[in-house]
């Protein structure tokens, strides 16, 4: 067993070599934020859109405002190939760096997610998973550092249904609503929700897991399309089980109109490869469509004409805009936070405050250059998901386009979910909910 | 959920076509195996590569023909370089280590072929239709059927390639006895050269079948996983067996989804398929097609 | 120079028998030891004890589980993710249902039912041999995934099936899991409990044991000739090897990543692990470790090695520069030594000996 010591040879080596250790002495004001990407692997295909509307957002406030308060923006990318340990391990990497260390983190994929929130509490660094990741992680209360906003997967389902119930003219009674779902974390996030709804409205609700990664649904879409026969289908797919899922539908003849996917079964990346036979099919979105916000032009002007920006191959995709309205929400929390702590960089405790006391108003939504691009959220101690809204978008061939108002999940119910899920998880974990109506 | 004989049939005859595009990628396997003995697991990364490149090629403004022709082209030159970098240093090593050095190539051929040609999601549409048939009341998918005729097709090129032509005569001969090949004068390395270019050859078929059906994307590296229950069950050695093993695990695991899956809660066809295979080993350890094994102390 | 054996007599079989015969190899031995107990801690910071060395003793475990059914008794199985996440799930059923458990009983308990598990699976291989019986344990890889996805009880009915550690002492008020673990301790505790386990797979490949697996890999048909019962020797390389793995599993969903949801171990962390036993040398303990560096250390430098000197390169092109550089790595160690890292260690310890003599 002496290899050990070549090991720590060529470890130590690398130790010595290594800006892992001496961080190189960071301009004292910059706010650092980590970026965990995809840009590679089986998920690639959403990965580089979001990727590049973050850069293109910290790249124009910094071109165009000089910085937030004068605070420049910096950041790094981390290829995490959707992988949970990579992750954890660009996770790892980045937290450090910065005069303050990461401001906030975006996981971008659940298992990430779940695996980063004790460490991230741990470390005071705020977790922004913006519609994705843990559902009861809104409950401010036991879960500190998550953020959720503007939508769960909860609250996704709901809308969905809310959409469905108004096409239904008002009534659900007797009606068949399938979910089909990727058989992991992710897609039985919404299986209680829908449960909970069947109930309450009436609604029949059948189950189709479809296990990862989901290149073959044949045996899924006959029950569906030749058995069951459903009046609705809602999907919860991820990658290349959207485009197949489809695919298949089209081949048993399923009314592309009536099949509504959730927003990470909704991009260009999803449709595309189905080509025509995804016309008319519709997915819930929290994030505007296309290229028609004043921050779009603005990109173009200031970053696509100087040949910045990362982003022209992707400009207006859906996730894209998602990319987009993520990095300003994380720059609008970071000018909170500055309200109360000074215009210099934010630590993650402030940071924290920041998103806790984020606002989000129409105005201010049309003032960044916004508008149609996001609904208005306010946060809370208690409330981390801040209320936002979804919308029903339908793909035509070429492009996505509304076909519902922005609709709000009806968070009364969901709020009583959350609680009771956020309760049980801080009793295994002997949390201590911190009391709210203090704050 | 009631049984019917219509739907239950649909669900045959769909299992069955989704079968055939599953054989399509463990024929790969198979050549190789059969020629060389060499596990090849970089046959997914082989169909990810080849569609990566026909449609990077169709991209640039090519006439589909002409991409194709040149993408076989590349697919010659990759089992070329394959055998002279990988294949030609670990001549007799054991087959563990050749499996090994197959994987090396995936990771090479998946990093290679995203620096080239980039991780978005292509479409490749050669015109295949994907309306819904029907026969009488029997719901039957034009893609599948047309996937079907080409891998029939491919059988029976492959079939004549390798009874008919003087160089197939010498791949059998390699199959059946390196040695003695070699000692009538058959060259080794031009013959593996060519197996692993007929299996580039397929992994183009399979590539532009399974990306007309879902895009051409990373994804279709695990498209392999599929195809290895297919193989097993046929054998490793067997051509007919790759065909009939990818019938069997197609129509079994679909079966087995729709009429057995709803009472264990579904998403059951993964692994149905390697407990179909290994029900069929216990009884034929060397799969259905395979060669008999003989040990001798 | 250093490197001699000549003045040591053994004088007792026993001394002969040692696992370090020669007395340069021992003291070696506990200079590293000394460095991973003492010098370590001393200078490794946060970031390379939880997201390098953790994984490292982690991943090293499972190596040597799976070398023990693979490397000694040739059996090749592709269920270590399986494997790996019936430990886990058994370690959550323990640690919830009887949370005064201590920690080291779960981990040996949940260790214990995946070698149960994993002898169940193991049956088919007194028939099936070779490739073919990659499909065995290939059939339980998935159902294993499946089933612990699927059934609530596994993961306590919570919502999306992710289990997470609850929090656990190690003694006293030193928190083994959970946030208020520290990482040095969890580093620690790893490495007394690897070295510990990687002592007693060396010893159990040493003893009649591990003989008749050798005698299995070898030629099954001549060894059942001699008198050994394949039955008996391929389960038992099932069992001691699920053992290793499902305490692997257990470790990293308690210790390294503190949550984890069936997914974690698919497919992928089989050929991973798989890997691993190849890179560092089938049938060697020592091959484990170097192969489970060499698999988590590489992509980690890779994906480092440009920023230390200052070149900035797009992280896509990165991530395809260290699949391909991995790849074109794998083959050609393999050219150069087809029988892993270990062997070469072997053969740089013939050489040291004599050095700087060629003969």
């Amino acid at each position: 067993m002496i290899f050990k010591k070549l090991f720590l040879a060529a470890t130590a080596a690398a130790v010595l070599a290594t800006p892992l250790l001496a961080m190189p002495a960071a301009a004292q004001n910059e706010q650092f934020m980590p970026l965990l990407v995809y840009r590679t692997g089986p998920y690639a295909p959403s990965g580089i859109p979001l990727a590049n509307g973050f850069n293109d957002y910290f790249e124009l406030i910094n071109s165009r405002d000089g910085g937030v308060n004068g605070v420049k923006l910096t950041w790094e990318e981390c290829e995490t190939n959707y992988n949970n340990d990579r992750g954890v391990e660009c996770y790892e990497r980045l937290k450090n760096q910065g005069p303050t260390g990461a401001t906030v983190v975006n996981p971008y994929a659940t298992g990430i997610t779940y695996a980063l929130i004790e460490r991230a509490t741990a470390d005071k660094i705020p977790i922004f998973s913006m519609g994705y990741g843990r559902a009861d992680a809104t409950i401010g209360s036991v879960f500190p550092y998550v953020f959720t906003a503007p939508a769960t997967y909860w609250a996704g389902a709901d809308a969905i249904i809310q959409y469905i119930q108004s096409q239904e003219k008002g009534s659900l009674k007797g009606k068949k609503i399938a979910l089909v779902y990727h058989d992991s974390a992710y897609g039985k996030e919404p299986i209680a929700t829908l449960e909970a709804l069947s109930k309450q409205e009436g609604f029949t609700f059948n189950l189709f897991p479809v296990a990862h990664p989901g290149l073959e649904q044949k045996a899924t879409w006959l029950q569906i399309g030749r058995q069951l026969r459903p009046d609705w289908v809602i999907m919860w797919g991820w990658g290349v089980m959207n485009a197949t899922a489809i695919k298949e539908a089209a081949a048993v003849g399923y009314p592309m109109d009536k099949f509504i996917g959730i927003w990470w079964s909704g991009s260009e990346a999803d449709v595309k490869p189905a080509g025509a036979a995804a016309k008319g099919y519709k997915s819930a979105q929290f994030t505007g469509t296309g290229t028609g916000a004043p921050v779009h032009a603005q990109i173009r002007d200031l970053l696509f004409a100087k040949n910045t920006g990362k982003g022209k191959d992707t400009f207006g995709e859906v996730l894209y805009n998602r990319g987009l309205v993520n990095a300003a929400v994380s720059v609008e929390a970071i000018r909170t936070a500055q309200g109360k702590f000074g215009n210099k960089p934010m630590t993650g405790e402030q940071m924290q405050w920041g998103f806790e006391n984020l606002n989000i108003t129409q105005d201010v939504i049309d003032k960044l250059g916004l508008t149609g691009l996001m609904s208005p959220i306010k946060l809370s101690c208690n409330d981390h998901e801040g209320g936002g809204s979804v919308v029903i978008q339908q793909w035509d061939g070429k492009g996505w386009n509304y076909v519902s108002d922005f609709i709000k999940p009806r968070r009364e119910m969901l709020t009583k979910m959350y609680e009771a899920s956020a309760m049980q998880y801080a009793k295994e974990k002997n949390i201590t909910p911190r009391d709210c109506s203090k704050m | 959920m009631f049984f019917s004989w219509p739907f239950f049939f649909e669900v045959l005859i769909g299992g069955l076509l989704a079968g055939v595009m599953y054989s399509l990628v463990a024929l790969g396997f198979v050549l190789i195996f059969k020629a060389s003995g060499v596990f090849n697991f970089a046959q997914g990364a082989m169909v990810l590569f080849a569609a990566l490149t026909l449609v990077g090629f169709i991209n640039m403004g090519m006439p589909t023909a002409v991409a194709i022709l040149i993408t076989m082209a590349v697919m010659v030159a990759l089992a070329y370089s394959i055998e002279r970098v990988v294949l030609r240093p670990l001549v007799n090593q054991p087959p563990i280590i050749l499996f090994m050095a197959t994987i090396g190539i995936t990771f090479f051929i998946d990093g290679f072929g995203q620096t080239l040609w980039g991780s978005d999601v292509y479409v490749l549409d050669i015109g295949i239709p994907t309306t819904p048939l029907f026969f009488g009341d029997i719901l039957v998918n034009s893609f599948d059927l047309v996937a079907a005729a080409v891998a029939g097709l491919l059988v029976v090129v492959l079939a004549i390639f390798f009874q008919k032509t003087r160089v197939g005569r010498a791949l059998r001969a390699v199959a059946d006895d390196h040695q003695a090949a070699m000692s009538v004068g058959i060259p080794l390395r031009v013959i593996w050269v060519i197996v692993w270019s007929v299996a580039g050859l397929v992994a183009l078929v399979a590539g532009i079948m399974w990306g007309s059906k879902l895009g051409v994307q990373f994804s279709l590296v695990l498209i392999a996983l599929k195809a290895l229950p297919v193989l097993i069950l046929g054998g490793f050695t067997s051509i007919p067996g790759a065909i009939i093993g990818g019938l069997m695990i197609g129509a079994g695991e679909k079966l087995a989804e729709v009429f057995i899956g709803p009472f264990l809660a579904g998403a059951i066809e993964d692994w149905f398929a390697y407990m179909l295979a290994l029900v069929v080993l216990l009884f034929r350890p060397q799969g259905l097609f395979g060669e008999k094994i003989i040990e001798r102390v | 120079m250093i490197y001699r054996e000549a003045g040591q007599f053994k004088t007792s079989y026993a001394a002969d028998q040692g696992i370090f015969p020669i007395r340069l190899d021992r003291m070696g031995m506990v200079a590293l030891l000394l460095i991973a107990y003492l010098a370590i801690p001393a200078v490794a910071n946060h970031y390379w004890l939880v997201s390098i060395l953790v994984p490292f003793l982690v991943f090293s475990m499972a190596a040597i589980g799976l070398n023990i059914l693979t490397g000694y008794a040739g059996q090749l199985s592709l269920g270590t993710g399986g494997f790996m996440a019936c430990g886990a799930f058994a370690a959550y059923k323990l640690a919830t249902a009887f949370p005064d458990l201590h920690i080291i009983i779960v981990l040996l308990l949940s260790g214990t039912i995946t070698a149960a598990v994993g002898v169940l699976f193991g049956l088919p291989s007194l028939r099936i041999k070779g490739f073919y019986l990659a499909v065995a344990t290939l059939a339980a890889q998935f159902f294993l995934i499946w089933m612990f996805n699927k059934f609530g009880w596994f993961n306590n009915y919570s919502p999306s099936g992710v289990i997470s550690a609850p929090p656990m002492h190690l003694f006293g008020d030193i928190y083994i899991t959970g946030p208020q673990s520290s990482p040095l301790v969890k580093y620690l505790f790893l490495l007394t409990f690897v070295a510990i386990m990687a002592l007693a797979a060396k010893n159990l490949t040493r003893c009649k044991i591990g003989r008749s697996w050798m005698a299995i890999r070898d030629m099954d048909i001549a060894a059942e000739i001699i008198g050994i019962r394949p039955l008996w020797a391929k389960l038992s390389a099932f069992a001691v090897s699920s053992f290793y793995i499902g305490i692997a599993g257990a470790t990293w969903a308690f210790i390294y990543t503190g949550s984890v949801e069936a997914l974690a171990f698919d497919i992928n962390r089989s050929f991973q692990v798989l890997f691993m036993i190849i890179i560092g040398g089938l049938g060697s303990i020592l091959g484990s470790f170097l192969g489970a560096g060499f698999i988590v250390l590489l992509p980690i430098f890779l994906n480092n090695a440009p920023g230390l000197v200052g070149w900035h390169i797009p992280v896509d092109m990165l991530a395809h520069l260290e699949f391909m550089i991995f790849g074109a790595l794998i083959i050609f160690f393999l050219i150069v030594e087809p029988h892993g890292l270990a062997r070469l260690w072997t053969v740089a310890k013939e050489k040291l000996r004599l050095w700087p003599f060629p003969h």
